[in-house]
């Protein structure tokens, strides 16, 4: 089954166009990875799947049904979360708190009864926060719970919008650079989660530049260049794809392509 | 669980029990009238704070909803008979109502440009009020009749000040409520990042419209308080200087800080009348202590001293 279907997606921002006549079919409980030199529009996809951007064409389905237009509220409540790359962290609450933020869309309490701290308040602030403390060990940062948000390193920070995310049950999680600005165990972490959610059924998709990440984890990767479709494939394709190579060579991607095929 | 419960209604124990001690070592029925005008202050700020220090969103035009509440208890009683008590809820409702139809449009606005909206509704709400002089009395004002409860006329500062006193206390342990519940994370979470709020699934435009609603609501209740108790009202109970004084008083406290939203109240309704021994100097120096309080407690009084004894602490 498809759980994200992408036809034609297109939008530019003056003149630029960012994404260019993109499709994607994700296979639900895959890892489906999006590479791409910097610039070339990954980021800018996600915020057009998540209902952070209006698309100026194309058609986006999730689980089925058409969900183009919808606002990024309505899409959580239908079961996709993500991560951002430059971090969207709530940095007044605590750990704990930024977490149990994530598991909002099921919490079914009214502003009355949260005003007068109904028992059903009580019942449900405690099953959030068992929620999302059993969402922050999955993350190894389960001792971390009662800091401050801004106490966390950054790498630390990457693990905690994943579990922020991880809270609201997600069908669809999408991962923006998860892995960057992290040293290699917390990179060896974020493997090992990326694995665990699969195993829960969810499925992923991972924007990343660590390319070991990318080819060991991923189903399928898709290589984005300037917006538009480079090529498509299993690891192994795309690896030996000249095309994908050149431009990775040729742009100012050649570190990443040492790392990636050196 | 008890234990937790315990420590979220902690600050609201230990002020009623203030509110409760304070009257013994009052040496004048004075101090009972500071006393009330704090906590009626103290309600608006409360309210207000609900809006800017969580939700994150300013309102400078929130002594209209001040005025709502003030005139409804004159205009109702005065012109149509009713009974104080219930215009006060009217009024209540009102203020609702009015920030629930501009709540929509004006808090899509951000920054500053949410400032300046609200600075125009508040007084597009003066500007009526002093118009509709057959009515409200125009710039002069008109007196408002005492409360009646129960055939029971409440007058004078120490019957007031344990109305206010009451009324205060249940207002700020519904503030801290709401604060940790489902409703008070998304509005936290709307300050520190809209964008993640919404992925996350909150509908953050009528999260907005709802705090907004509830911050008017508690203005106006005290602004009911004021007019009952002056007995009087004119329209500067909605006017500009009135918005900021509670703006002020939010952020001298702490943004953020219900405890806060008290002391900032304290400290402005009290310092203006321990200042008037020094006469001409006095908002010469009123405006240097607040300008001194918020060069080293940049954050509000009770986060700021919060933040230094935890760090002492460590
Ligand atoms: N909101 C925006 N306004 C203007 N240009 C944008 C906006 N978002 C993205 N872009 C442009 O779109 C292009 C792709 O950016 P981005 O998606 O962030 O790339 P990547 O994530 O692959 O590094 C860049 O040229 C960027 O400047
Ligand atoms: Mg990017």
């Amino acid at each position: 089954m498809m759980i994200l279907e992408v036809e034609r997606l297109s939008v530019s921002f003056g003149g630029v166009r960012a994404v260019d006549d993109v499709n994607i079919s994700v296979e639900a409980g895959q890892v489906f990875s999006i590479i791409g030199p910097n610039g070339s529009g990954k980021t800018t996809l996600f915020n057009l799947l998540s209902g952070v951007y209006t698309p100026d064409h194309g058609v986006i389905r999730f689980a089925g049904e058409t969900v183009t237009d919808l606002e990024p509220d309505r899409l959580a409540r239908r079961g996709l979360s993500r991560t951002f790359q430059n971090l969207q962290i709530f940095s007044r609450m605590s750990v704990l708190e930024n977490v149990m933020v994530g598991h909002h869309r099921h919490e079914d309490t009214g502003i009355l009864a949260d005003l007068v701290h109904w028992p059903s308040v009580r019942r449900q602030n405690a099953a959030t926060r068992e929620l999302a403390l059993a969402a922050l060990a999955r993350v190894g940062l389960a001792d971390e719970a009662r800091l401050a948000s801004t106490s966390l390193s950054y790498g630390a920070l990457k693990r905690l919008e994943i579990a922020r995310a991880l809270a609201s049950d997600p069908k669809l999680l999408l991962l923006d650079e998860p892995a960057a600005g992290c040293n290699p165990i917390e990179t060896q972490e974020i493997d090992r989660v990326i694995r665990s959610l699969i195993k829960d059924g969810i499925t992923v998709m991972l924007v990343e530049h660590d390319m070991r990440l990318v080819m060991n984890i991923s189903d399928r990767v898709h290589v984005l260049a300037r917006g538009r479709t480079l090529a498509e494939g299993t690891p192994e394709e795309v690896r030996s794809n000249a095309a994908v190579v050149e431009a990775y060579l040729g742009d100012h991607g050649s570190k990443e392509a040492t790392r990636a095929f050196g | 669980m008890v234990s937790l419960v315990q420590t979220r209604l902690m600050p609201a124990i230990v002020i009623a029990a203030l509110i409760v001690v304070l009257p013994a070592f009052f040496p004048s029925a004075y101090y009972y009238r500071i006393g009330v005008l704090v906590f009626i202050f103290a309600l608006a700020v409360v309210g207000l704070n609900l809006l800017m220090g969580f939700a994150g969103q300013v309102s400078l035009g929130h002594a209209g909803f001040l005025g709502i509440g003030a005139y409804s208890v004159a205009i109702g009683p005065v012109h149509f008979g009713v009974p104080s008590w219930l215009c006060l809820f009217g009024g209540a409702a009102l203020s609702g109502v009015v920030a629930f139809i501009v709540g929509r449009p004006i808090l899509k606005l951000k920054g500053h440009y949410l400032a300046v909206a609200t600075l125009g509704l508040g007084l597009l709400l003066a500007i009526v009020l002093t118009n509709e002089a057959r009515w409200t009395g125009g710039p002069d004002g008109m007196s408002v009749p005492r409360l009646v409860l129960f055939g029971w006329s409440a007058r004078g500062a120490t019957t007031w000040y344990w109305i206010a006193g009451a009324t205060f206390i249940v207002a700020f342990v519904l503030a801290l409520n709401l604060m940790d519940s489902p409703t008070g994370r998304a509005l936290r979470a709307i300050h520190d990042s809209e964008i993640a709020a919404r992925v996350l699934g909150i509908d953050v435009a009528r999260k907005k419209v709802a705090i907004f609603v509830i911050s008017a609501m508690y203005a106006s209740v005290a602004g009911s308080f004021l007019a009952l108790f002056n007995g009087y009202v004119t329209p500067d109970a909605a006017g500009f200087l009135r918005s900021i004084e509670l703006v002020a008083m939010v952020v001298l406290g702490g943004m953020g800080s219900i405890v806060g939203s008290l002391v900032g109240a304290v400290v402005l309704v009290v310092l203006p009348q321990a200042l008037t021994v020094f006469h001409d100097y006095e908002q010469v120096l009123l405006g240097l202590i607040v300008m001194v309080f918020m060069i080293f407690l940049r954050r509000g009084i009770v986060p700021s001293l919060a933040a230094a004894f935890a760090g002492r602490r460590k």
